[in-house]
């Protein structure tokens, strides 16, 4: 078997690869520091859809597509789709595979999705599952605000903690069989994360309510493989932002290690901070998907990074449970994805 | 659901940390922002006023047809996609005048479109203003209640 | 003059809305609503209405002005109706503020699309 258990929240895995990826992003991603990486840009936030709900379905759609014409399959030849998104009853997700039609495995964990669906992928790949499995995630600025937050015209100032819902898909088509010809990228192992609430309640803070979930997958990560964190060229954590980090950072020193220059955020990366007023970064499903499928694929492959740990995060709230006075529980899930050579 | 949950000391430990990390929010930039776009909103309200009392009404009976004038001032802006740009620069100075009470009906209204007539606009129209207009009535009525019990008179 | 008073006080009371919502973390609808109940309490006991002969459209146009308009129109009602006039009085006063939002609410919402 092609997956060995290295802890109840570590697999390994030798006979999983990334064949291909692709990622649509709308038009402020575009404009961001990654955007020459994404393969698609839209031109407008709806991009002639008539709702933004039905315009994140064709994200998600287009992203899907793309990752399978990438690599020359059909749909007819994938076993598996996985993957989710933000919206109630994952309505792009399931809506995708109306128009796809194949067998679908639907998850939730929110800004997480990405790397849960890309684990539990190359688990059952390398369990003797399934052979060819398409695992996604997407957001959408516009239907998140709408679900979270308020109406679109609605004015409201944003704190400066507040995370900006990236609009954007990602896509990665995971085979199974020995990594064979340049563009394969290696899934070596999984850390799946525990629900951790250190008591944040503020909805407009999700960086302090993350952070702690994310020290606690990464310190769970390297244990089970037994690495140090030098091991990875670079650490991405999902989309804790600019304050995350120096959160993420900040545990790590209060044990007595230095993570500072291997931690990057994908929320950070997406946009330019700066500029482009998104305050803390980018969030959302799509944020860790397209900037894993956009960025650091191409960045692994060019020779750039030779492994990274992806560890998308996700803040497991309702707009119920915060106006119910509960805190914010948050969830991390890690991926290590190393090149062949 | 169990709502109060004990930190541990090293969950207090940490929000202390967070909070010292935590950007602060620019009180006294978004105060001033706050008067400047406030101020300038309620100069365009007397402005309006000033209008109708030329027309023969008194400052009482003009204050009516301002408040509807401002009110659509407020509708087109949210219309044409300004009015959250004006709130987000000035904050409390855009949201608390009747532009933004306007504001708050459309926006939510607007943005229900797709969800059709009834169940989308009609009853989005009031998820915002709604809790205004419940508790401005609600307190209204008790004042005036009270001055009744009172006075005699309200 | 009412032009300056206008906008200093209509500018101030944003201002005192703008602290507490950002000292006290409250969201934008907790602030908005205390703000209406307080221009009804302060209206009751004759301060408002003070503030809105100084300062004309400075008091009227912020949502406390709102408030104020339902305490006087509810004590106007009683003064010609009676008891009845606590459950007519306010909405009347407010009618063509609330009736005009309705309509360029609903006008708006079926002509434009939100943006981002």
């Amino acid at each position: 078997m092609g997956v060995g258990r290295l802890s109840a929240s570590s697999y390994r895995f030798d006979n999983v690869v990334i064949r291909s990826q692709a990622a649509v992003v709308g038009p402020k991603e575009g404009e961001g520091p990654l955007g020459k990486y994404f393969d698609r840009i839209w031109p407008s936030e709806l991009n002639h859809h008539t709702s933004s709900e039905e315009a994140e379905l064709a994200l998600l759609t287009e992203a899907q597509n793309l990752a399978l014409v990438k690599a020359g399959v059909e749909w007819s030849q994938v076993d598996l789709v996985m993957g989710g998104d933000l919206l109630d009853q994952l309505i792009a997700t399931d809506f995708a595979a109306r128009g796809h039609q194949r067998p679908l495995a639907g998850l939730f964990s929110a800004c997480a999705v990405f790397t849960e669906s890309v684990g539990l992928g190359a688990m059952i790949i390398a369990g003797g599952g399934p052979t060819v499995v398409l695992a996604a995630a997407s957001s959408h600025h516009m239907s998140a605000e709408r679900q979270f937050r308020y109406p679109i015209e609605l004015g409201y100032q944003r704190t400066p903690t507040a995370a900006w819902t990236s609009t954007a898909a990602g896509a990665c088509l995971l085979v199974e069989g020995r990594p064979v010809k340049e563009p394969d990228l290696i899934i070596e192992s999984a850390t799946f994360g525990r629900v951790i609430d250190w008591g944040t309640k503020n909805p407009n803070d999700m960086a302090t309510a993350m952070a702690p979930a994310a020290f606690d997958t990464i310190k769970q990560h390297l244990r089970d493989v037994g690495r140090d964190i030098s091991y990875y060229d670079q650490v991405y954590t999902g989309d804790l932002g600019v304050l995350g980090v120096k959160l993420l950072d900040a545990m790590a020193r209060q044990e007595g290690l230095d993570w500072s220059s291997y931690l990057d955020d994908c929320g950070k990366s997406l946009y330019d901070t700066q500029r482009q007023d998104v305050h803390n970064g980018g969030s959302g499903p799509g944020c860790s998907a397209s900037v894993f499928s956009g960025f650091l694929c191409r960045q692994l492959r060019s020779k750039e990074f030779r492994r990274v740990l992806l560890v998308s995060t996700g803040a497991l709230f309702s707009p119920t449970s915060y106006k119910q006075g509960e805190s914010i529980p948050a969830i991390a899930h890690a991926v290590a994805i190393s090149r062949m050579n | 659901m169990a709502k109060v949950r004990k930190l541990s000391p090293e969950m207090k430990k940490y929000q202390n940390m967070a909070g010292r990390l935590r950007p602060g929010k620019p009180i006294v930039k978004n105060a001033v922002a706050a008067f400047f776009v406030g101020g300038l909103i309620c100069s365009v309200g007397q402005g309006a006023q000033w209008f109708f009392m030329r027309h023969g009404m008194t400052p009482k009976e003009a204050t009516s047809p301002t408040t509807v004038v401002m009110i659509g001032v407020g509708a087109l802006l949210t219309g044409l996609g300004w009015y959250d740009r004006v709130v987000k620069v000035g904050g409390m100075g855009g949201s608390l005048p009747i532009t933004g009470f306007s504001n708050a009906m459309v926006a939510p209204a607007m943005d229900s479109r797709t969800e059709g007539l009834v169940l989308g606009v009609g009853a989005k129209l009031f998820t915002v203003a709604g809790p205004v207009l419940t508790y401005g009535l609600a307190a209204a009525f008790v004042v005036g209640l009270l001055r009744y019990l009172i006075t005699g008179v309200a | 003059m009412t032009f300056l008073w206008a906008f200093v006080i209509g500018g101030l009371l944003c201002v005192l809305a703008q602290l507490t919502l950002d000292l006290f973390s409250l969201t934008p609808a907790h602030v908005l609503v205390l703000f209406v109940v307080l221009g009804a309490l302060f209206g009751g006991v004759g301060l408002y209405g003070k503030l809105v002969d100084f300062a004309g459209a400075g008091a009227t146009v912020p949502l406390p002005g709102f408030g104020y308009t339902l305490v006087t129109g509810i004590g106007e009602a009683v003064k010609t109706k009676g008891v009845l006039g606590l459950l007519t009085g306010g909405l009347a006063a407010a009618a063509g503020g609330i009736k005009s939002a309705v309509l360029f609410g609903l006008a708006v919402a079926l002509i434009f699309k939100p943006k981002t």
